[in-house]
């Protein structure tokens, strides 16, 4: 009895599948061009999930008009547009590069630089501070005679 | 001494942005549509299936075009505030009920009081659409000339109205 409901307890997940996107085009081939599509476009209403993959019924409703859209024979760069037009550039996974999102774009690259620079003066600075020794012959026969002595130990 | 200030500096600024960061609210997308035309629209009313309203009528007139739904749970939070901007007669409300029952919107509004001048039915919400329309309720200010001048998103409060909605509206009637 123990078994049997462990049984049916471990074939409880197979109920558990995400369901199919609703309402499919009829047309196989429109229905991957909107999904290629949506897939760059945000879904306003969740903001980490793409128009293609959001359940909620803004994203439906949107994806339904990406679709209608494409039956008119709206080029990709028309309907994206047309989204922009609406929902502004927030919708565009890939933000466009513009006055206003250059820190966005270049700022890591800004920062790499700065804190490259900063590495680089400093490891100059330090060697500056560290002055090189000048050994005496002697001194350096001993350093040497230490050295080898060091390795022969470790071979 | 520059090896604690340099660090110390770097985590202030770092605090600041953190700080504003918590602050802001992602959801609040600025709208493109501000300082443009209101997207045009014909609808049947709620009350009066029978009959159209179009923005276009509006012309000539300050406006404001709430977008709300039965189903909305923060539009009953602004709801009070609405029916009490619309005894005023400050300025006109129109609603737009967005993907609503006809029925459970008028139910709606018969219990809690009915604040628009009338309310236009966009069942498929395809309008909200053309508004740019992502979260309920959302409030858009129009102008005389038809050009969408603030969008609220959100519910509508007594502090948003009284500190940008209202002098904006009163400003734009004077022009």
């Amino acid at each position: 009895m123990k078994r049997l409901l462990m049984l049916l307890l471990c074939l409880l997940p197979v109920f558990g599948y995400a369901g199919e996107a609703k309402d499919m085009a009829a047309d196989p081939v429109l229905e991957k061009r909107m999904i290629g599509l949506a897939e760059n476009l945000r879904c306003l209403v969740c903001q980490n999930e793409s128009l293609a993959s959001s359940h909620a019924e803004l994203a439906e409703d949107l994806r339904r008009e990406v679709r209608e859209q494409m039956k008119k024979g709206l080029s990709d760069q028309e309907i994206i547009d047309y989204l922009v037009a609406r929902y502004g550039d927030f919708v565009l996974y890939k933000p466009p590069v513009k006055s206003y999102t250059m820190v966005l774009w270049f700022g890591p690259f800004m920062l790499f630089l700065v804190a490259g620079g900063a590495l680089f003066y400093q490891l100059r600075k330090r060697r500056q501070s560290v002055p090189e020794t000048d050994l005496t012959p002697e001194a350096q026969q001993r350093a040497a005679a230490m050295l080898n002595n060091d390795k022969e130990n470790q071979a | 001494m520059m090896r604690f200030i340099l660090p110390l500096i770097a985590f202030l600024v770092l605090s600041v942005f953190l700080y504003i960061g918590l602050h802001l609210d992602p959801h609040e997308v600025p709208s493109p549509l501000i300082g443009k035309p209101a997207p045009a629209f014909s609808l049947p009313q709620l009350h009066e299936p029978s009959k159209q309203f179009s923005a276009q009528e509006m012309r000539g007139k300050v406006w404001l075009l709430n977008v709300w739904s039965s189903w909305c749970v923060s539009c009953k939070e602004e709801h009070p505030v609405l029916v009490a901007l619309a005894q005023k007669n400050i300025v006109p409300v129109y609603g737009l009920d967005y993907k609503d029952k006809p029925e459970d919107a008028e139910a709606w509004l018969a219990g809690a009081g009915n604040p628009y001048v009338l309310s236009a039915a966009d069942r498929e919400g395809r309008v909200g659409i053309d508004y740019g329309v992502y979260g309920v309720p959302e409030t858009y200010v129009i102008d005389k000339q038809g050009i969408i001048r603030y969008k609220q998103i959100g519910p509508v409060t007594v502090q948003s109205l009284n500190e940008k909605i209202l002098p904006l509206v009163v400003e734009l009637q004077r022009k």
